[in-house]
């Protein structure tokens, strides 16, 4: 079988530097369908930056990225969307003065390619409109869809920049953060969606998450990365439990996990 | 069918409607309602400035282009109907091969500076167009065995738009049918048409990704758009609707030269009729260039009518001298901006319940 000869996406000895400072450094991860990883470490990892790099934000000084097999290093970020990279922002990254609902049909026209008609009305693309109300569904927003996405609370957007990317329909869903900021009745809102996305789709999910509680509620592998190494891989347990991670990593991450919980 | 016409994108408040339909029916029955050769030459002109404006509001309002060589296009318009018309004489078929070259040149300018420069920041591609735009205007005055220089060109056209030609012996509703009225149904028509060419334009698929670019480029990238060809695509656009707008003027004035197409001040005009017009509305293009280019035609008028009334009262008559016009012309863009921000259709649009 094709699908599992190749990992869906995997990245080879993966490097950036910026002038002397290597921000990722040689990191090797394949990661599989139907698993959900948690990418973590501390503040200044490089964990964000090693999602730029596999997204085509960022151009690696060396190293590959494939997806399926197929080699996409040399491929912009919009380029490396349409072959089915989605990303999900840390930093809210959405149109701000477009409406919500318009916010999840850019991305739905996107994936069906629709953006070169020219002479045809977009309101006339009615089975457009008709998908993004579907996944504004999704993430319980269908009542906000005429409202701008500046309007919305900072949860609202976390959970529309969720629903932008499940338009995109990516085979690899990375979500940086995805509850970053959130309050606390909203959070499972979203953990639920991203619980949805794995059980049901058979998708790759990519997650980089401060919170140790989702993230070990959620993950069926945990890589972490320390000043831009990847130091340790493997399931949850193996990997919390592993002297190096007590070191590196969690003697800094329980204080935190402590405050989030 | 007007849904369609305008592409469903309604003016959206009643005051913006009924203004639009004052325009067009004001330019529509031009020749009847306000007959002599001033007023009519007033029309053709905010028929030919609304089009430029609107091709304006395409890069600046929707996409986030700031460009200014859009009167470069201008006058590649004119100068393209100009130099055929005065190499080739006044046929039809030259006036066509005249046309079609300016379109071929524009979209190829554009289609080249818009790839060189737009993945450069936005105040290094103003910087850009500018630098293109001047060196444009200095190769149309040295050129001058072909552009006829400063003095510009003056040519014929086909007989049948000259204002000696009767098409109907007899006046009708008052008004002898020429060939200059003939010329500005030509004009407004086109322009017409074009006008509601770009409305679909920036209500099309293609029209929503523009804006997803001026909100958020990162995040359109991100989507799966490529953005540098989106902005090409528009910036050629915009330049060949421009060129058609040069076109037009140039069939209307049977004359083209730097002062009327190329200079920096028409460039001005066009950035201020889509500012105080309401950015990123087409409908603001409209109503802008109709204002600019009516006070501009008849604010001297109205002065010298305020001036006289006011004979007598001390400073008055000297600060309404129809001299001053400029002035007052400048006063009322600042006032407009600053109580319109959003422009004028932002604040009708406002307005609405």
């Amino acid at each position: 079988m094709a699908a599992t000869e190749h990992p869906v996406l995997q990245t080879h000895d993966l490097t950036i530097r910026f002038g002397g400072h290597v921000a990722v450094d040689c990191v090797s991860c394949a990661f599989r369908a139907g698993t959900l990883t948690a990418i973590v470490g501390p503040n200044g990892a490089g964990k964000t930056t090693y999602f730029n790099l596999i997204s085509g934000q960022l151009k690696a000084s060396s190293g590959r990225v494939a997806l399926f097999g197929e080699d996409i290093t040399s491929l912009g970020p919009a380029q490396r969307t349409r072959r089915g990279v989605g990303r999900a922002f840390q930093l809210t990254n959405l149109f701000p003065r477009l409406t919500v609902l318009e916010n999840v049909r850019l991305a739905v026209q996107a994936r069906a390619g629709a953006g070169k008609n020219l002479f045809s009305m977009w309101r006339s693309h009615v089975e457009l409109i008709e998908q993004a109300e579907h996944y504004l569904h999704r993430v319980a927003l269908s009542d906000k869809r005429a409202v701008t996405a500046a309007a919305l609370s900072h949860g609202d957007q976390r959970k529309l920049e969720v629903a932008v990317l499940l338009a995109l329909e990516p085979a690899v869903f990375m979500l940086d953060e995805p509850t970053a900021g959130m309050s606390v009745d909203e959070v499972p809102v979203v953990l639920e969606l991203i619980q949805h996305i794995k059980q049901q789709e058979e998708k790759t999910i990519l997650l980089v998450e401060h919170k140790m509680d989702v993230v070990r509620s959620l993950a069926d592998r945990i890589v972490v990365l320390h000043q831009g190494e990847l130091v340790a891989d493997g399931a949850p347990e193996e990997v919390i439990a592993s002297p190096i991670v007590q070191e590196a990593y969690l003697g800094r991450g329980a204080g935190r996990e402590a405050r989030d919980a | 069918m007007i849904r369609s016409l305008l592409s469903a994108d309604p003016p959206g408040s009643r005051l913006l409607a009924a203004s639009l339909l004052a325009v067009l029916v004001g330019l529509a029955l031009a020749p009847f309602v306000f007959p002599g050769a001033r007023s009519l030459d007033v029309a053709a002109r905010v028929a030919v400035f609304v089009l430029l404006a609107a091709s304006y509001d395409l890069l600046l309002g929707y996409t986030g282009i700031v460009s200014f060589a859009h009167t470069m296009f201008f006058g590649i318009g004119g100068y393209g109907i100009g130099i055929a018309a005065a190499s080739w004489g006044s046929g039809w078929g030259s006036l066509a091969a005249g046309s079609l070259a300016a379109l071929a040149c524009s979209a190829a300018i554009a289609f080249a500076v818009g790839l060189l420069s737009l993945r450069v920041r936005a105040i290094f591609f103003a910087m850009i167009t500018l630098a293109v735009a001047a060196f444009f205007q200095i190769l149309a005055s040295q050129m001058s065995w072909l552009t006829g220089g400063e003095d510009g060109l003056n040519f014929n056209l086909p007989s049948v738009l000259s204002p000696g030609t009767k098409l109907v012996a007899a006046p009708v509703l008052g008004i002898d049918l020429n060939g200059r009225v003939l010329s500005y149904y030509l004009v407004f028509g086109c322009a017409l048409a074009l006008f509601l060419v770009l409305l679909r334009i920036v209500n099309s698929p293609f029209g929503r990704v523009l804006l997803a670019i001026r909100e958020n480029e990162f995040r359109a990238e991100a989507l799966g758009y490529r953005t540098v060809v989106y902005r090409t695509v528009a910036n050629c656009l915009g330049a060949l609707a421009a060129t058609c707008a040069g076109l037009l003027y140039a069939l209307w004035l049977r004359y083209t030269g730097p002062a009327t197409t190329l200079s920096f001040d028409i460039m001005i005009d066009i950035l201020l009729m889509v500012v105080i017009g309401g950015m990123g509305t087409m409908y603001g293009a409209v109503l802008g260039a109709t204002i600019f280019v009516l006070a501009e035609s008849y604010l001297r008028d109205l002065l010298r009518l305020a001036s006289d009334a006011t004979h007598g009262v001390p400073l008055l008559p000297a600060l309404l001298h129809p001299d001053r016009w400029l002035l007052w012309l400048g006063v009322l863009f600042v006032v407009c901006v600053y109580y319109f921000p959003h422009g004028i259709v932002g604040r009708l649009r406002a307005r609405r319940p």
